[in-house]
Formats: structure tokens, C-alpha cells, sequence
């Protein structure tokens, strides 16, 4: 459920003329708050205990703020056994068949960038939310909403790259439906998408199915997305120009299944990055985690680009990666089988499952230091030297 | 990453460590100046793998933390009026003042951007000429050419709706300022290297010879910290007491001469007061004369605003070495990034906000030993 927002890490950044709708208000996290919960009256809304008295672009950007939105206004209203799993798609027992089934709107600026556009971006993220639960994506559903003023042409360039995305992906756009909005009232383009996918294998995939002795499995580099995004949006210029990862994971899936049907638990680790799904799932699984820094692969230019920011790749958003958790005695099959396809070439171990320390994410640094890697709070703020 | 991977060696961070720990005769305490070094210490753990008896506390070098609340809610009555685009560099947005933070400003519909250099201003400027663009112009002496740089070319190019609101600091009046305290305990110091890079070092000559503390000049990565480190105990250990240049890969005795002279033309030196520390003498810039019609603070005439700071937040003694974070009840409790109740966590490069971000709040337990005593290889 979490996806889209890939204004998300980095909305902060374009301020210059964003409208509140910029930012996701589509929280995902990790821990209910009972306490919280238990003082809610039922039925009324119980926005006074937010923080602010108003959305602020950190509501969307997958970090505590969010977390608290979700806690606090959305569970309680909406709450029921599958809700609360907080997976990124829920999964249905219909009849004889498992159905997977997720929403989620794409609201980035800039509408084309490196390596992608938002309708690409809109098919593949709803692909891989269904994905992640071990689903074959089978059905999409999209919403347009146009604001007045949007080029023609530029609408049917992103339709293009949605239909092509789609037929990539083997997955069929079957219903939908447009909006348009008063000039200013929208950004150019929002889309959401919805999708129904099927879980034909005997797998249970969940973000509370960690172990201790679990290995921690990434599938490549991080931190392109975001860092591709934020660089057209705000005319960086790198050596090398950083494309973002925008890819649909299913078949990578698939073909880690087609290994071992024991994984525990999979991510793709979207806005809020790497750093925000782990402590998701140690929160969740109530486990502890240790990763190793020199494991966890960053390109030169997306390095070089977060240092000058101040900003960590760890929390950067990634739009074709994916994070599982499976049985140590598994992990090696499961990578070796993800090098094979080009979507995991680069895919390997980047840490363990601990018993020590549950909900917290350590890390041990290059330097061999050890630190906590924690949420944040909003989105990561370049610093000012 | 070239020119980051040589300094992140874990082979050569253990050397450095060791040959500290042959030499230390006894305890010191070491104050690295800048908020950047504390960031960069915390986010490696460099503390952690100092021998015991090497003790750092982190100093007051966080230009977003030092800028007084009066300030901050100066810049948010500026920013709330409806000519204004009001910019800054990021980490300012989260900072509240009296009333919410720039975020919450423009959650409700003020015109605050985020620049990565203060020239961006003077293209807004020209794209929006009935508009006043300010510039929130806060920092320690790294930071003051390119403000410097802004006006200068606004005089220049006659560019009317460009101005400032400055809150200058200066490094060299607070490190007097904390060694002529009574509580001051700290014996040398890892100084400035960014800030150097600009002023060079020839101003901490005085501050050395006058309280005979050593002063090494230091770089960001931590291979640098460590070195510098190791100098400093060096000197300890063989009671001198000058200053050394351990980034000099990055900088000379004279700094930037071309840097200085433009902030010495638009910029001269005035009293300020710091956050959490109080009023220190000659120790900001403000505009010259010559530059008043950029002055924001001039041309806005926001009155002072009174401002109540927290009563309990001891910010001020960490910011002068004297406490650090865990020793404040509030920390992590009720005061948080997203709730600060002083300086040291209202930016992130806070040694208060560092320790958060590093997730020491949560530290209940000591972390594995396998994992402090673990050297892998450099990337």
C-alpha cells in the first residue's frame, strides 16, 4: 500500500510549487499504538492528538508522521483483521482462490524523468504491492485525475508508456475513470491505480514473519529512484546522469518461489527507503536486525549525490528493488537464483535477523562502528553544510 | 566512492585507534567544534570505538541550532506575508519557533522554498518582480561568502526585491566564550575544518596560546576525525598547546582570500546572541551599510517578539561541552525531533537530534561487543 508518493522521501525539496495534494496522505507503518487506540472515542474524528493541526508534506512521506496519521485516523476508523496485518496488499480468501488486492496513487513531479514516467511508474508500483505477497498480478483499475491546462500530448505519452508498461507486466487495464480539476487545484497529472492479482502457490508472506537467524536479502543497488527524481526536479547535474530503478518485481518473485517457498517475508522498499521498510518488518516481527554497511550496494553517482546533500541513501526511494526475508539455510539458493535475472543481478545478503534488540535496526558501519538506523520522522532535509 | 572510501578505511580506523591507545597516558576531553563532525562521529560511531578515557563532547557549531527563537519567529512573521517567497536552505523548515515551523507556514499557503544556493534567490527574483524574495542568510563563516555573494550581486544587478535576514555566527568568539567558563572541562579541540576552508586558522592562534589548549583543525570523514584525534592527544600527552592543520588536503593558514574579502565588504562584525548559550560579544556578522537596502530585517521592520524557551532543555551545557544528551530527562521522551524543546534538537547536525537520528534514544541495552569489535573491509 505503499507505493506511489514518490514526491515522498524527497517532497520537501519542491517547494516551490507544490500544492498540499503533492505529498501521498496514504501512510503505511509498523506499530499500532494501543494506548493511543484505547483513548480514541469511537466515532469521532481524533485528529487533536496529531501533532499538527494541519497535513503537513511529512504526513506523506512514509516516516513517523505518517506512521501517526495511519494510527490515529485511519486504523481506528477503518480497523478490521486484514487492515491491521498493514501489508502492502491485502490478501482475500474468495471462495477457493487466494486473491491479492491493493490501491495506490502517483503523484511525482517531474511527470517524465530518467528512467520512467508517472504511468509507467503507476503500473508497476500497483505490480509490485500485489507482487510482494507472492500474487501473480493479474487485473488493474486506473484512476486519472487531469488538472485543466495538462498537455494533450503529454497525456498520451503517459498513456503510451502505461499501455506499454502494462503489456510488460501481463497485466490487463480493465476499468477506470477521469477527473478534471480547476487549473491550480491538481498537479498536471495524479493517477491512481488499483490491482487484483491471484496467490496460486502455498506461500505466507507477511511483515510479521520474521526470525531470529532470518538473512536479510536485497535485490540491487538503492537509492536511484529517489535520487533520479530529486536531480531533474531540482536541475542537479552529476557526473552521470542517475536513472531511476522503475521496474515490475513480479517475475523476480516468481523465480525466488520457484526456490524456496519459505520466504518469509517481501518489501519493496519505496518512499522512505531501505532503512524505513526494515524497521517496519523488526517492528512487526518484533525481532531485531544487523546489517552490514559494506553489503549494501550504492552506485558511485547516487554516493556521490547523497554526500553533497547531506542526505542517506538508506531512506532514499527505490522503485525497482525488493527486500526478503528468508530462512538463512534458503538465502543462498534464493540470491543465487535472483543473479540470474537481470532485475536481481546484483541482489545478495545485507544482514541478519537477531533476537537481541527486537524492533531496532542495527547497522554496523564501514568504519566498524555500530549504529542504530532508525525512522524518520518526515522526509530527509538537505542540510545546510 | 573516490575521495570518500580512503577515509572510511576500517583497516586504517583501527591503527589510528590503536596508536591512540598507546599513547594516552590518561583521560581527556575532546570538544569537536562543528555540527557536521558530531553528525559524522555519531553516524559512524566513531565515539564507540575510541579507547576508553578519550571522551568527546560536541560543541556548538550548529549554525541551525545557535539561531536565536526571536530570530526564527522574525523569519516566519516575514515568511507569512503575502509579497513574500521566502527562501532557505533545508534543514531550516523543521525549526519551530513561538508558533510552528516554516512547514506549518506553508501547510497554510506562505511561498517558502528550498534552495541549494543562495544565488537560486536572485533567479526567483527575476522570474517574480513583484514579488520580495528573502533569504533566511544563517551560518558559521562557511556559509557567509555565498550570502555575501547573493547581496553583492543584488547591489549589483540593481536587483530590488532581493534581501536578506541574516543571523550570522562566528567560530573563534565561542570557543573564548567557552573556555573562560568555570565549568568549561574541555583540554583541546578538533577545530572547524569547513569553516577554515574560508577563514583559515590564523584566528585560532590566540585562543590556543591564551587557555594553552591544543586546537587541531579537522576534516569530516572519519578517518579524518580519528587523525585529528590522534593529534590532539599528542599534543595533551606532550603538554603543548598549538594549533594544527589535519585537513590540509582542503586548506591553508590564510584560507580562502578571495572568500574573505568579499564577506569583509558586505558584511561586518556585531554581537550576537546564540540559542541556548545567551549573548556572546563580537561574535556575528550583520550587512554593512552600504548593502541596508537588502537588510530584511530593515525593510520589514518585524518587531521583537518575546520568545519562552523550555525550562527544562539544558542545551546550553550541551552545547558548551559541559552535559550531554542522555543527561537531559526530556530527551527522547519529550523532546523529539518532531517535538524539540531546544537548540540541540531542532537540526539535524544537533548533537541532541544526532543522537536521535542515530537511534540512541532507544538504547536501552549496551549493542552486541561482536559487532562493536567487528573490522570488515573498505568498500
Amino acid at each position: 500500500m505503499s507505493q506511489a508518493a514518490v514526491r515522498d522521501s524527497m517532497s520537501a525539496t519542491k517547494l516551490d510549487d507544490t500544492t498540499p495534494a503533492n505529498s501521498s496522505a496514504k501512510p503505511k507503518s509498523s506499530q499500532a499504538d494501543p494506548d493511543t487506540a484505547a483513548m480514541l472515542p469511537g466515532g469521532s474524528c481524533p485528529l487533536p492528538v496529531l501533532h499538527h493541526d494541519q497535513i503537513v508534506l511529512g504526513h506523506g512521506s512514509g516516516g513517523k508522521l505518517s506512521a501517526e496519521l495511519l494510527e490515529r485516523v485511519f486504523l481506528p476508523a477503518f480497523s478490521n483483521p486484514t487492515l491491521d496485518k498493514l501489508d502492502d496488499q491485502a490478501v482475500l480468501q474468495v471462495g477457493h482462490t487466494r486473491l491479492a488486492f491493493t490501491t495506490d496513487s502517483f503523484v511525482v513531479t517531474p511527470i517524465f524523468f530518467p528512467g520512467g514516467d508517472i504511468g509507467r511508474l503507476a503500473i508497476n508500483g500497483t505490480v509490485n504491492d500485489l507482487a510482494m505477497s507472492g500474487a501473480k498480478p493479474l487485473y488493474l483499475a486506473a484512476a486519472f485525475i487531469l488538472e485543466e491546462g495538462l498537455s494533450t500530448d503529454e497525456l498520451c505519452r503517459i498513456v503510451e508508456s502505461m499501455s506499454d508498461a502494462a503489456r510488460d507486466a501481463g497485466v490487463q487495464l480493465v476499468t477506470g475513470d477521469t477527473k478534471v480539476v480547476n487549473k491550480g487545484k491538481g498537479d498536471k497529472i495524479f493517477i491512481s491505480t488499483t490491482g487484483i492479482g491471484v496467490v496460486e502457490r502455498e506461500v505466507n508472506i507477511s511483515a510479521d514473519r520474521a526470525r531470529p537467524g532470518d538473512r536479510i536479502i536485497l535485490s540491487g543497488y538503492i537509492g536511484d529512484h529517489g535520487m533520479a527524481i530529486l536531480s531533474q526536479r531540482e536541475n542537479l547535474e552529476w557526473e552521470g546522469v542517475i536513472e531511476s530503478d522503475c521496474a515490475a518485481l513480479h517475475n523476480l518473485v516468481s523465480d525466488m518461489l520457484d526456490v524456496s517457498t519459505e520466504i518469509r517475508c517481501l518489501r519493496d522498499p519505496t518512499r522512505g527507503g531501505v532503512a524505513t521498510v526494515l524497521n517496519e518488518i523488526a517492528a512487526r516481527s518484533d525481532v531485531g536486525m544487523l546489517l552490514r554497511e559494506t553489503e549494501i550496494p550504492v552506485r558511485e553517482t547516487v554516493r556521490g549525490a547523497c554526500e553533497l546533500l547531506g542526505l542517506d541513501p538508506l531512506y532514499v526511494a527505490n522503485e525497482g528493488k525488493l527486500i526478503a526475508i528468508a530462512p538463512a539455510e534458503a538465502a543462498d539458493a534464493i540470491v543465487g537464483r535472483m543473479r540470474q535475472n537481470p532485475l536481481g543481478q546484483d541482489a545478495r545478503v545485507i544482514g541478519s535477523v537477531t533476537v537481541e534488540h527486537p524492533g531496532m535496526v542495527l547497522m554496523e558501519t564501514e568504519i566498524g562502528g555500530t549504529r542504530v538506523v532508525d525512522t524518520l520522522f518526515g522526509e530527509q532535509l538537505p542540510r545546510i553544510c | 566512492m573516490k575521495y570518500v572510501d580512503e577515509y572510511r578505511s576500517a583497516r586504517l580506523a583501527k591503527s589510528i585507534v590503536d596508536e591512540i591507545r598507546r599513547i594516552q597516558t590518561r583521560p581527556w576531553v575532546i570538544m569537536e567544534v562543528c555540527g557536521g563532525q558530531t553528525h559524522s562521529i555519531v553516524k559512524h560511531g566513531l565515539d564507540r570505538l575510541l579507547p576508553e578515557g578519550i571522551e568527546l563532547v560536541h560543541g556548538p557549531g550548529c549554525p541551525v541550532c545557535v539561531t536565536p527563537l526571536e530570530t526564527i519567529d522574525k523569519a516566519h512573521a516575514i515568511a507569512a506575508k503575502p509579497d513574500v517567497i521566502f527562501c532557505s536552505f533545508g534543514d531550516m523548515l523543521r525549526v519551530p519557533g513561538s508558533h510552528g515551523d516554516l512547514f506549518t507556514l506553508k501547510s497554510r499557503g506562505a511561498d517558502i522554498r528550498v534552495v541549494y544556493s543562495p544565488l537560486d534567490c536572485l533567479k526567483i527574483a527575476v522570474a517574480n518582480p513583484d514579488k520580495q524574495v528573502v533569504f533566511f542568510a544563517i551560518g558559521f563563516e562557511t556559509t557567509a561568502p555565498a550570502n555575501a555573494m547573493l547581496v553583492h550581486r543584488a547591489k549589483q544587478e540593481d536587483a530590488k526585491n532581493v534581501s536578506i535576514l541574516v543571523s550570522h555566527v562566528l567560530v573563534p568568539p565561542a570557543l573564548h566564550f567557552l573556555l573562560r567558563s568555570p565549568q568549561n572541562r574541555v583540554q583541546g579541540f578538533l577545530g572547524p575544518g569547513h569553516v577554515c576552508a574560508v577563514m583559515g586558522y590564523n584566528d585560532y592562534d590566540p585562543v590556543s596560546a591564551a587557555y594553552k589548549v591544543p586546537i587541531v583543525i579537522t576534516g569530516f570523514e572519519p578517518l579524518d576525525l580519528l587523525q585529528g584525534v590522534l593529534m590532539t592527544v599528542r599534543q595533551l600527552e606532550a603538554g603543548s598547546a598549538t594549533v594544527e592543520n589535519q585537513y590540509s588536503r582542503v586548506l591553508n593558514r590564510d584560507g580562502n582570500q578571495p572568500a574573505r574579502a568579499l564577506v569583509d565588504r558586505v558584511f561586518e562584525v556585531c554581537d550576537r546572541r546564540w540559542r541556548g548559550v545567551g549573548p556572546i560579544p563580537g561574535s556575528g556578522y550583520k550587512l554593512r551599510a552600504e548593502y541596508s537596502d537588502h537588510d530584511a530585517e530593515r525593510i520589514f521592520q518585524v518587531q521583537a517578539i518575546d520568545t519562552q524557551e523550555s525550562t527544562i532543555c539544558i542545551s546550553g551545557a550541551i552545547l558548551s561541552g559541559i552535559r550531554k544528551p542522555h543527561d537531559c530527562p526530556a530527551f527522547g521522551t519529550a523532546c523529539t525531533p518532531l517535538t524539540p524543546l531546544g537548540a540541540t534538537m531542532v537540526s539535524a547536525e544537533g548533537a541532541c537530534a544526532a543522537y536521535y537520528a542515530y537511534g540512541r534514544h532507544l538504547e536501552q541495552q549496551p549493542l552486541p561487543p561482536a559487532a562493536h569489535a567487528h573490522v570488515g573491509g573498505g568498500r
